[in-house]
């Protein structure tokens, strides 16, 4: 079930606050209080979903960045990005170090920001995806512990 | 006013004072055990490792908490013990920034912190419930000064954005009328027998007396304003001295508000065990822990070692990196074995020597996205003005949370506190902008719980976990299905190489996992090396 974290409604965090704990990805970390998830701003458009929530690791310009001995992967010039299959399962399921989306986006976002990176930083593809297309990729949600 | 209690059965007090009295302590603390007043962490004592093999080489990766622990104890344990460290810093995510320190995050923005001398804030591990034995015992050990971290506070605010107009209330007039509102109904459906079918005639009783109690209703099973129920809550007069001493009781939130605001949500948040009190801090920030773990083990540190691989054989562990402070050269160190605390953020992306499935769980665990903001002020308004010492204010906005300096009350002049400290949506958002948009969003959000934030504001500094270089997150973040198939497989001992820090632990996040993480795997690791496993 998707957690409704973007949808502004008077009895959001009561809401929010029930579906983090039954099923969406650990939204409270041991040691935070984020057990209502903060109200984030709309997120309609690639771009938006990009600037949320991808930007903080994989840096604005989509260049990624260099750790001690690992790195963000970056998105210009990165030749996995030709099928789209693959970012839409990186998304969806997280990859190491990277947490799982699946549940946090909804499948209509996670098709725009992956039409969004394939098509920015120098990306020009143009098979373009659908909700549709993520909905049918998507494994069972995991539960975050609490 | 004193509360009526219906019946005065035996109190455990009163039972453990007997058994200790008739059996002795052990028998008590056992005792206790069983009735669940000792329970903490699984931590007992340090271990006591014998027999070590002389001559036994170990190489420790990381010199976090985990990693310097592991040093300590198997040095005293007889092994000879070689720390690999990428910063030029031991203690890893135990640190404080300070006055004067500065910083540059993934993505090059640099930041300084332009505190007043001695104030501080704490980037990561910012306070230490008390049953958190393992980490506490070596604070003892290593001489760390300790002062009350403060947690709980009546006074603070909770905020909606979309409650009661969006201004803040006091926690305790929340949890005053959140209890009163709740037993009254609860009351309300026994009177009217609606739950006799699950309740006893004598449980009815009992139900209805505490209710009363616990919520402050009347006589008629009424939670109402009145003198008593604002000894809970607070007057709208308080009570004085002299010829107008008499106190003006205070008027109740509407049940209904109080219902759908979700302020309870962090009522619910700190009954926690980890958020109990008594927590701790240690005085002058949380990196005195880490100094003092250094203090014990700065002799067997080399700094600037970032490791590229780690490979392994029958006869011992081969571990490469680079000497970032000599020219950037590729060094091969060699040891019979090694204690890996390497963040497996990092260490999934390193060429390292292991089981399939070994390598499959250091791949399976994501690591969390956190942000904390520093703000400096320049008089303590939130004590002058709002009398609230130490504690939390919490919020729906992004930045989640206020936490007041649990030290240095009623003094004067600039002070710390936590601004925002957040995980999950609001700290991908944060961690993706510039140090100086955070602080904008800190103050336009904290705004909403007190005005004085502009006039008062003096300077911040920002720390986002994923913008670290040798983390590139918080903490892990297992899912139970990654736990059930992977947790176990983490935590062996893969032929000479064993992890440990708080992805090994039931305590994530916490340094109390690493701690506990870090005196298992060497428990383990060293009945391997003296052939016992």
């Amino acid at each position: 079930m998707p957690a409704p974290l973007f949808r502004t409604s008077r009895l959001l965090p009561i809401v929010a606050a029930a579906l983090c704990l039954a099923a969406s990805p650990r939204l409270a970390r041991a040691d935070a209080a984020a057990n209502v998830d903060a109200k984030s701003a709309p997120m309609t458009t690639g771009a938006d979903v990009y600037r949320h929530v991808c930007q903080g690791c994989h840096m604005p310009d989509g260049k990624g960045a260099e750790g001690a001995g690992a790195r963000f992967p970056a998105f210009a010039g990165n030749p996995k990005l030709a099928d789209s299959g693959y970012p839409v399962y990186v998304v969806l399921n997280g990859f190491g170090g990277m947490p799982w989306f699946n549940g946090r986006l909804t499948d209509e976002q996670i098709a725009n920001v992956v039409n969004y990176i394939r098509t920015s930083f120098g990306n020009h593809y143009t098979d373009l995806i659908k909700a549709s297309d993520v909905a049918g990729q998507k494994p069972p949600v995991p539960t975050g512990e609490d | 006013m004193p509360e009526q209690h219906p019946f005065t059965p035996q109190t455990r007090r009163q039972l453990l004072t007997r058994i200790g009295v008739a059996a002795g302590t052990a028998a008590m603390y056992q005792a206790m055990t069983a009735m669940g007043h000792a329970a903490g962490t699984d931590f007992t004592s340090p271990p006591t490792l014998t027999g070590a093999r002389k001559g036994t080489t170990v190489l420790v990766l990381g010199s976090g908490l985990a990693g310097m622990l592991a040093a300590y104890e198997m040095r005293k344990a007889g092994y000879n013990v070689r720390v690999l460290e990428f910063q030029n810093r031991a203690g890893g995510r135990n640190f404080t920034l300070h006055s004067g320190d500065s910083f540059t995050e993934l993505g090059g923005a640099s930041q300084s912190v332009k505190f007043a001398p001695g104030n501080y804030i704490n980037p990561g591990p910012w306070r230490i419930p008390y049953h958190h034995q393992g980490l506490l015992h070596y604070c003892r050990e290593f001489g760390v000064a300790l002062e009350p971290f403060v947690e709980v506070n009546h006074n603070s605010y909770l905020h909606a954005t979309n409650a009661f107009g969006g201004k803040p209330q006091r926690y305790r007039d929340v949890m005053s009328d959140f209890n009163g509102y709740t037993a009254e109904m609860l009351s309300k459906a026994v009177n009217q027998h609606k739950l006799d079918d699950i309740l006893h005639p004598d449980e009815r009783e009992h139900v209805l007396a505490a209710m009363a109690g616990w919520g402050t209703l009347d006589s008629s099973y009424r939670y109402v304003k009145s003198d008593r129920v604002s000894q809970r809550r607070g007057f709208a007069k308080p009570q004085g001295g002299g010829i107008d001493g008499a106190p003006i009781p205070s008027d109740l939130l509407p049940r209904d508000e109080i219902m759908a605001s979700g302020l309870w949500n962090w009522l619910s948040f700190n009954m926690r065990l980890e958020m109990q009190t008594t927590m701790f801090q240690p005085v002058g920030g949380m990196d005195q822990i880490g100094k003092a773990f250094a203090k014990q083990v700065k002799d067997l540190i080399t700094f600037g070692c970032k490791v590229s691989a780690i490979h392994q054989d029958d006869k011992g562990v081969s571990v490469t990196y680079t000497d970032v402070n000599h020219g950037n050269r590729t060094v091969e160190a060699k040891a019979d074995y090694c204690v890996c605390t390497i963040p497996l953020s990092i260490l999934s992306q390193l060429d390292v020597q292991v089981s399939g499935p070994m390598k499959a769980a250091i791949a399976a665990v994501p690591y969390a996205s956190s942000v904390k903001v520093g703000l400096e002020f320049n008089r303590r308004f939130w004590e002058e003005d709002d009398q609230i010492y130490g504690g939390i204010s919490f919020t729906d906005q992004q930045m989640s949370q206020i936490s007041y300096p649990s030290h240095g009350y009623f003094s004067k002049g600039k002070a710390v506190l936590l601004g925002a400290y957040m995980f999950g949506s609001a700290a991908y958002d944060f961690a993706g902008m510039t140090p100086e948009q955070r602080i904008e969003a800190v103050l336009e959000q904290g705004s909403k719980i007190h005005p004085q934030y502009r006039k008062e504001f003096s300077n911040g500094v920002s720390w986002a976990w994923s913008r670290v270089p040798w983390t590139l997150g918080c903490c892990s973040m297992w899912s139970e299905q990654a736990r059930k198939t992977h947790y176990k497989t983490l935590c062996e001992v893969d032929n000479r190489v064993v992890l440990a820090g708080e992805h090994a632990s039931y305590i994530g996040c916490w340094q109390e996992g690493a701690i506990l993480s870090s005196l298992d795997a060497i428990t383990r690791l060293h009945k391997r090396a003296i052939g016992a496993a």
